[in-house]
């Protein structure tokens, strides 16, 4: 299959502002957010991407549609290197890359009507005829759910429900007929039973539009659910790279392993492993040396401390950034 | 199972409605459930059921202009609708304590957190001397896995587990009864998120609590809860034993929550889903209110609400599907 999407040693350190002698000094702090991560996306393909607050999965997010720049490191979209885009390409990768949000309800401006807002994007990238565009915002819309699309499209934000809000934000990143789709959290805020209806529609347009998805999330039962291949990040580093049965099946990095036991089930009967890492996920600041996850890993040796484990292929297609492995 | 020597709290009928410009909200309507000593029970719905209202309405603290329109939340035999100012101040950490979702709302942050702990216990007993209760204080700390030099600092200083480890902290350091957590968890990571439920369930056996569990995350209370009462638009649509209730769900709706929550455990090829949303409160529809989403819906179900009665052994649902089998189990128990 062809690459659609790839990074490599993607590098995003956001400088604190410090005080007048920092500025001075040949070491800025900074926020290390995202530490040379690499990975590609495939044209069809779901690469989940989890982790815990702070892991840098956002950022990368980002980082691929260029809606921030990198620190350093190369985002190729077809093959082409989006770092360089002047900003004419950049615009129209705009209309072939698009993100949606964990919030719905700030993504959408209280100002413009449904209809508005899903055409919006048409009109800024010149498509269509206004009657035309009409049509096709109609028939999105009845595709995504929003029905009778007629009706929803005269509709202002605040009137909608939290499941159509966010049906709404997935019609006006679609309706450019993008081919990738950065998801980010895209369910965090909905209620259950609004999660399940998200999640399955996101499945379904993904096989009639023969999308591609960056999907990130914290919750590893969705990334089951969704997606084929997921990468685990940790302080800004992907430390483990598989497939989802792999992945699910033969965990190999001791944080990946955490994670998984650590996720709640909604079946009584089911034991949970009681052995957590100790502590939070320390400041990205002053991450700790070596392997990020040394100081709250159970299997932690003192070469752990001493250099950052590459990422290694330890069954094909399955990669662990753990010297152990 | 509920009998009346061990129950501690009894909701009787309860109903609470909020006045607005367009109407009344009724967001708990005709709500009974009784609650345990030493049992947790988890209080199951998605947003705007009427759950948080719920929990904040035993201690009497509904948000204005919130009111109770009918019913009795009877504490150890005193209804606490009832009761003084003054008494429900007194009640209101010692006997029945409430945890919310965001620790950093709670806390005050310019106060350290010595001077948290310190106030709750003086302002319950101003009589106590500083060291003894300093020593209170260390205890706690330890029970809660805290380094006692934390006592010094501010809320700021702390992480987003440590601060929710400080609210129980708080919560439990006048040793109450009952313990309300209002979605205790949802604002931690995952592992944080399962470091906090292991602590939840060594305090619970420490100090001998009872514990409403409110939250819209079944995997929470699976692990935590004995009973769940699952709430849909103001009212308890299903009460159960927990693993009875995952087993053998009767309501459409708790069906189709358990459903449609994605299991790690389990390979889902499709999540079944329940199309629709939550009626209007203000104008919720006549009978059952979930009918509109129900996929079982029958002639009778728009016509009244069901009662929530017995389908087993402590296995409540109301749903018109069960009502006439339970009928005539029971008309025929009588003629047998």
């Amino acid at each position: 299959m062809a690459i659609l999407v790839s990074a490599a040693e993607l590098v995003k350190e956001f400088p604190l502002r410090g005080t007048l002698f920092d500025a001075f000094s040949p070491q800025r702090k900074c926020v290390h957010a995202v530490d040379r991560v690499t990975f590609s996306i495939a044209e069809g393909e779901v690469l989940g991407l989890a982790g815990e607050s702070g892991s840098g999965k956002s950022t990368t997010g980002r980082l691929l549609l260029r809606l921030i720049e990198p620190t350093s490191g190369v985002v190729e979209y077809r093959g082409r290197n989006v770092t360089s885009f002047s900003p004419r390409e950049l615009e129209t990768l705009r209309a072939k890359a698009q993100i949606v949000f964990q919030d719905p309800n700030s993504s959408l401006s209280p100002r413009m009507s449904v209809g508005q807002a899903i055409t919006h994007p048409l009109q800024i990238h010149g498509i269509g005829t206004p009657a035309e565009r009409r049509e096709r915002v109609l028939d999105l819309m009845e595709k995504v759910g929003l029905s009778p699309a007629g009706f929803i499209y005269r509709k202002y934000p605040h009137q909608l429900s939290g499941g159509q809000s966010q049906r709404v934000v997935l019609a006006r990143a679609l309706v450019t007929e993008p081919d990738f789709l950065v998801a980010d959290e895209p369910i965090a805020m909905a209620d259950v039973s609004v999660r399940a209806l998200i999640l399955q529609l996101m499945r379904q347009l993904k096989q009639d539009m023969g999308l591609t998805y960056l999907f990130i999330t914290h919750d590893l039962a969705t990334a089951k659910y969704l997606c084929d291949r997921i990468a685990v990040m940790y302080l800004g580093r992907i430390v483990e790279l598989a497939s989802r049965d792999a992945l699910f099946s033969r965990a190999h990095h001791p944080y990946t392993k955490a994670l998984l036991a650590a996720v709640p089930v909604p079946d009584p009967k089911a034991r949970r492993d009681k052995n957590l890492p100790k502590g939070e996920i320390p400041s990205a600041i002053n991450p700790p040396s070596g392997c990020h996850f040394h100081p709250r890993c159970p299997y932690a040796i003192p070469k752990c401390r001493e250099a950052r484990p590459p990422l290694r292929e330890v069954a094909p297609g399955h990669f662990s950034g753990c010297i152990l492995d | 199972m509920p009998s009346a020597e061990k129950t501690i709290l009894e909701v009787q009928d309860l109903s609470i409605a909020y006045p607005i410009s367009i109407g009344v909200v009724r967001a708990v309507e005709g709500v009974s459930f009784t609650l345990d000593d030493g049992e947790a029970l988890g209080l199951v719905g998605e947003s705007g059921c009427g759950k948080s209202t719920l929990g904040l309405s035993i201690l009497k603290l509904q948000r204005p202009p919130g009111r109770v329109t009918e019913g009795k939340i009877m504490y150890r035999g005193t209804d606490i609708l009832g009761m003084s100012e003054r008494a429900l101040l007194k009640m209101r950490g010692q006997s029945i304590s409430m945890i919310f979702q965001n620790p950093l709302t709670s806390l005050n942050p310019l106060f350290t957190i010595e001077r948290h702990f310190l106030e709750t216990i003086h302002f319950h007993d101003s009589s106590v001397p500083r060291e003894k209760a300093l020593a209170a204080v260390e205890k706690m700390l330890e029970t809660l896995g805290i380094e006692r030099k934390r006592l010094k600092e501010y809320p700021h200083q702390l992480s987003g587990g440590m601060r929710q480890r400080i609210m129980i902290g708080l919560a439990l350091i006048m040793n109450p009864d009952i313990l309300i957590a209002d979605e205790p968890t949802t604002s931690l990571d995952v592992i944080v998120e399962a470091g906090f439920t292991d602590l939840l369930l060594s305090l619970r056996r420490i100090y001998k609590l009872s514990i409403i569990l409110i939250t819209h995350n079944l995997g929470l209370v699976a692990e935590i809860a004995d009973r769940i009462a699952v709430m849909y638009a103001g009212s308890i649509m299903e009460i159960a034993p927990t693993e009875e209730i995952f087993a053998r769900p009767l309501h459409p709706y708790t069906q189709g929550l358990i459903n449609c929550v994605p299991n790690i455990l389990v390979d889902q090829k499709e999540l079944v889903t329940m199309p629709g949303s939550p009626p209007d409160l203000v104008d919720p529809p006549i009978g059952c209110r979930f009918a509109p989403r129900c996929p079982h819906v029958m002639a009778v179900c728009r016509e009244g609400a069901p009662a929530l009665l017995e389908h087993a052994p402590g296995h409540s649902a109301a749903c018109w599907l069960y009502a006439k089998s339970t009928r005539e189990k029971r008309v025929n128990a009588v003629e047998g």
